[in-house]
């Protein structure tokens, strides 16, 4: 299926665009929509500069989820795209400790115990300011909430 | 500028919201439940062939397939794009606003 945008109205760069998800998966689209939006976005050329998950977006970001065989494993999902495309998946630090989100750095300070990191690969956790900072470095910001 | 809604006009009022603020020439794009707005004859649709002059309208293709929406059941006036065709709205608009 052809765009229907008029021509003249789609720039010829390539643009960047960076991705800000807040909705939890398996209980919102968002974490879906914002994935195929940036498979699209990356198939035309354009960079993403970087995702930033906030709020319960952040559950996106654990490797011990189990979906059903059957089912679309959104971790999963995520984690390739970082390996494959490089595309930097910044999970919301604060966010993340309160849900139980944290690589071995956090899971040490905080005496969770060997082995208690769930951060799954390609992701990793910083602050808000990599939100403002994606927002300056790019041409676009898309949200994608609940 | 270019609006997204994504929730059912029978679940919330951003998309009502949403059309009181565009202005013309911009777009709005439907995408997850809030492609449920422009099925033909409900009791939103009429609300928003009402607030539409001037803006153009787009519904995301997947998600009424996923949702077994047939093309036949849309109103009149809105054009049906596929995430590519989202990709290019985002593009072509300066700005975005999500109506969450």
């Amino acid at each position: 299926m052809q765009p229907t945008v008029p021509a003249a109205r789609i720039e010829d760069v390539d643009v960047k665009i960076s991705v800000l998800v807040h909705a939890a998966p398996y209980t919102h689209q968002a974490a879906d929509t914002a994935y195929q939006f940036i498979l699209a976005a990356i198939a035309k050329g354009h960079a993403i500069t970087r995702v930033f998950f906030y709020h319960d977006g952040v559950n996106i970001a654990t490797r011990l989820a189990v979906p059903p065989a059957d089912d679309r494993n959104i971790q999963k999902c995520w984690s390739v795209l970082a390996a494959e495309h490089g595309v930097d998946l910044v999970v919301c630090i604060a966010a993340a400790q309160r849900r139980g989100i944290l690589d071995e750095g956090e899971a040490r300070r905080h005496g969770k115990g060997d082995g208690a990191a769930n951060l799954a690969p390609g992701f990793r956790i910083a602050g808000l300011g990599q939100l403002i900072e994606m927002g300056i470095q790019s041409d676009r910001l898309v949200v994608f909430g609940a | 500028m270019l609006h997204t809604v994504n929730a059912s006009p029978f679940e919330r009022t951003a998309l009502t919201c949403c059309l009181a603020h565009a202005v013309n020439g911009d777009a709005v794009v439907l995408i997850e439940d809030a492609v449920y707005a422009v099925v033909k004859g409900s009791t939103a649709s009429a609300e928003i062939v009402a607030m539409t002059e001037g803006v153009d309208l787009y519904v995301l293709g997947p998600d009424l397939a996923a949702r077994g929406i047939n093309r036949a059941k849309l109103i009149a006036g809105i054009t049906e794009i596929d995430y590519a065709g989202f990709v290019d709205l985002v593009v072509a608009h300066t700005s975005s606003q999500a109506w969450l």
